[in-house]
């Protein structure tokens, strides 16, 4: 399968993030798994007319296109023309491109938060008119609207995150290269389930913390972020602190919260980032899929039960008291 | 003379198309378009300034860390505060290992693969640079892409992940080490020295560091010069021998790379203060401005008279060029001065990035054996209702700028200034060219690729030899 990706309105995060896939790497992964980029505006050698050639011959139906991949937001200012975004030395907007060869290829991705929902380049004011290839935020829609289907028979698969883990790109691309992904395989936003089933909360190194209710008071404390930092862990879906970031890493594993970085809208949460809303002293915002009022009974009575231990290291910004050691058995 | 428009212009961060006048198979004149306009500085207008943490590493996947610098930066000095001295040498670790990673990707997988074209396949190196460097399959760019993400694992450990690390905070870092990360980080960059030492420069770190003269013939980097020696790529793109670096990588004792402006063969201060954004090319509305002062207002109807969405800043009403090429010259390395000496060109600024991986690869292991791991990270305080800062880093492409003004508690005014505005702008007021203009004047054009329509050569090696980052450019 050949795989042609664009680079529309975005920071290029989610392709320097594929980058850093391991045990295979990107390139012999992709090779290996009889992959093939037709065109990457990073990686391959093919520039100015080259590129125009190769485009003109997939929107003529000449080159077939398996895979388009689409990374960024796409702008639809000003007014609607979409020219503040250019594909340069082409006259045309990157928005003109997109829905020309969105028909054309078996499958399309969408690569990142901003080229599935709009994400950051859709925040504040959203200058620039952004949007997502088929959504507008939560909105089915975008650019190519909500009945699009590509050839193969699935809509835009939405392989969101800010910036996507490589692994959700590489294995959605295997996915399709061996004709496994399906409408199942795809929630409710057209996320691909192997992630997206998964919360940021499960294997959260801070569980224990999050149990009792043990909280960080301010940032670099190595307590639960859920009740004054803003975490959104419980909610958010991601497998990130099951498999991990570039080695070891996670966001709360680096001491700052979840910011739902693989829904639609999380650039605009309504409050700061870093800063959990409450209501009466009650965080607002819990645990997907959780009673409030058993939340709230379970809360009161775990944070009773908090060992010291816990109580102490959550405001620290390392650990001060280990676990008990047993003693001899006999 | 002829027109060319040339794009897609793909192996640089982002969106660039440049115009050429052509004649008497030479560029004449040289405009470069920024085609692609997001609004970051709008974005960020009337929220809460700690949200800026979030949201401008997201200006630049390739930059991420140097942005979130930047910010947080800006926000201490609004608040008139500093980083806990620890957490800025965490921060300064974290933002350094994002700018070697940088400058390995940009020789092997943007600037390198342009000599296995097949227009330089009669070249003695030819057969050499297609075995390393060919797109996907290159020995050498499989090398650098895992040693470059084995080296992130260091980012991963105490930023979580990279890009977009919220780990950079105003008052310092949000994970603070302990002695087990230290010793892993310093197994992941003794890791990085021997994949240097094997491969880009095949000798120890330390011997490139101290050349004095462009001979070095083992490694990556000797293939390198080889080729510049044959193709004279020292005299192609030279630049307008002025120099500026905001200082890179600031502890609580100033920065480990000094702050300065050269030009006339000497180094001296940089008179921030006249530091302003010429708008006479760009699709802005407004006047020329101190970016404290500054505004980005979109001239949506994109007026014939200018350009692109890039504004033009100058220093003292006069362009300067930034990146490791400016860094090494200001710090006084003997042989980036020498190439600045000669005229700055495309061996010049290659040479400076392979000369800062090797001396950042000692700076980073220093960095590490001084860190006290027992130490405070972060002192944390709430930011202030009222205020103003400066935040002012060195990217990996040269000097970046945040100007922040807060009031009532949320952001009144955010301008940055990247360090590819300073390099890829457009022409000012008097006209003047930009950096990269400047330096594209008189590359030669072929018959052929007039003919053809191609993009000559000469030019994408002085395009990629600035390694341009388009997304932030305008941001």
């Amino acid at each position: 399968m050949n795989i042609l990706w664009l680079q529309s309105a975005g920071c290029g995060g989610c392709t320097m993030s594929l980058l850093c896939a391991e045990d295979p790497g990107l390139t012999e992964l992709l090779e290996e798994a009889g992959l093939s980029l037709l065109w990457h505006p990073a990686l391959s050698l093919e520039t100015g007319r080259q590129v125009l050639d190769l485009l003109t011959a997939v929107e003529r139906g000449e080159t077939p296109l398996d895979i388009l991949c689409i990374e960024g937001s796409i702008l639809r200012g000003p007014n609607g023309t979409g020219r503040f975004q250019m594909l340069s030395g082409t006259g045309r907007s990157m928005m003109d491109w997109v829905r020309t060869l969105a028909p054309m290829a078996r499958h399309v991705v969408a690569v990142g938060t901003c080229a599935t929902y709009g994400g950051v380049t859709s925040a504040g004011e959203n200058p620039a008119d952004a949007t997502g290839v088929q959504y507008d935020g939560a909105h089915k829609g975008g650019v190519l609207g909500a009945d699009f289907v590509a050839r193969g028979g699935l809509p835009v698969i939405n392989v969101a995150g800010c910036p996507t883990h490589p692994g959700w790109v590489t294995e959605t691309l295997l996915l399709l290269a061996a004709e496994a992904l399906t409408a199942d395989g795809l929630d409710g936003y057209a996320r691909p389930r192997f992630y997206a089933d998964h919360l940021v909360h499960h294997a959260c190194s801070k569980n224990e913390f999050y149990e009792y209710k043990a909280s960080a008071a301010a940032l670099s404390e190595i307590g639960c972020m859920m009740e004054n930092l803003g975490c959104v862990g419980t909610q958010a879906v991601g497998d990130c602190n099951i498999r991990a970031w570039n080695g070891d890493g996670s966001c709360t594993r680096a001491g700052y919260p979840c910011i739902n970085c693989t829904a639609p809208e999380f650039e605009e949460p309504g409050h700061s980032f870093t800063e959990t809303p409450k209501f009466a002293g009650i965080p607002v915002g819990l645990p997907t899929d959780m009673p409030k009022a058993w939340f709230m009974a379970l809360a009161s009575l775990s944070k009773a039960a908090t060992p010291r231990r816990l109580a102490d290291n959550a405001t620290s910004d390392r650990i001060r008291i280990p676990p008990t050691l047993r003693g001899p058995k006999t | 003379m002829s027109e060319m428009i040339l794009g897609p212009f793909n192996r640089v961060e982002g969106d660039l198309e440049i115009r050429l006048e052509v004649a008497e198979g030479q560029v004449r004149a040289a405009y470069a378009n920024s085609p692609l306009f997001r609004g970051f500085e709008r974005m960020l207008l009337g929220k809460d300034p700690r949200d800026a943490l979030t949201i401008t590493p997201r200006i630049c996947g390739i930059c991420s860390i140097s942005q979130s610098a930047a910010a947080a930066l800006a926000l201490a000095a609004a608040s008139g505060r500093a980083m806990a001295p620890e957490g800025a040498k965490v921060a300064a670790l974290l933002h350094a290992v994002e700018n070697v990673a940088d400058h390995l990707t940009h020789f092997n997988l943007f600037f390198m693969p342009d000599f296995t074209r097949p227009a330089y396949a009669t070249r003695a190196w030819h057969p050499r640079v297609v075995e390393r460097f060919t797109t996907g399959s290159g020995s050498a760019q499989r090398a650098a892409v895992a040693a470059r993400a084995a080296l992130l694992h260091i980012v991963g450990l105490l930023g979580g992940k990279w890009p977009h690390t919220l780990a950079i905070q105003p008052g310092g870092v949000t994970r603070a080490p302990g002695l087990r990360d230290l010793v892993r980080i310093g197994a992941s960059l003794r890791a990085f020295r021997r994949y240097l030492e094997q491969t880009l420069f095949g000798a120890p770190v330390e011997a490139f560091a101290a050349l004095e003269t462009p001979d070095w013939s083992t490694g990556d980097a000797g293939l390198f010069l080889e080729i510049a020696q044959d193709l004279d790529l020292a005299a192609l793109g030279r630049g307008g021998g002025r120099y500026m670096s905001f200082g890179a990588y600031p502890l609580a004792d100033g920065p480990m790379l000094p702050r300065g402006l050269w030009q006339n063969g000497a180094a001296g201060p940089v008179p921030l203060d006249a530091i302003a954004e010429d708008i006479s090319h760009a699709w802005m509305i407004g006047e020329t401005a101190h970016p404290a002062q500054g505004q980005t207002v979109a001239d949506t109807a994109m007026r014939d008279s200018a350009y692109s969405w890039c504004k033009a800043p100058r220093l003292e009403g006069r362009p300067v060029e930034v990146g490791a090429l400016a860094r090494q010259v200001i710090d006084g390395h003997p042989l980036a001065l020498a190439e600045a000496q000669q005229g700055g060109g495309v061996r010049a600024r290659v040479l400076g990035r392979l000369l800062e991986i090797a001396r950042t690869q000692v700076l980073l292991e220093e960095l590490v054996a001084s860190i006290r791991h027992e130490a405070r990270f972060m002192d944390n305080a709430p930011l202030p209702r009222e205020g103003a800062g400066a935040g002012l880093v060195e990217a990996a492409r040269g000097a970046l700028g945040h100007w922040v003004r807060i009031e009532k508690g949320r952001i009144a005014q955010y301008q940055i200034i990247a360090p590819t505005t300073w390099n890829f702008g457009p022409r000012d007021s008097e006209g003047a060219p930009g950096p990269v203009e400047a330096a594209l004047q008189g590359a030669p054009v072929t018959e052929q690729e007039a003919a053809a329509g191609d993009t000559p050569l000469a030019v994408q090696h002085v395009v990629r030899s600035f390694d341009p980052c388009m997304v932030c450019t305008v941001h």
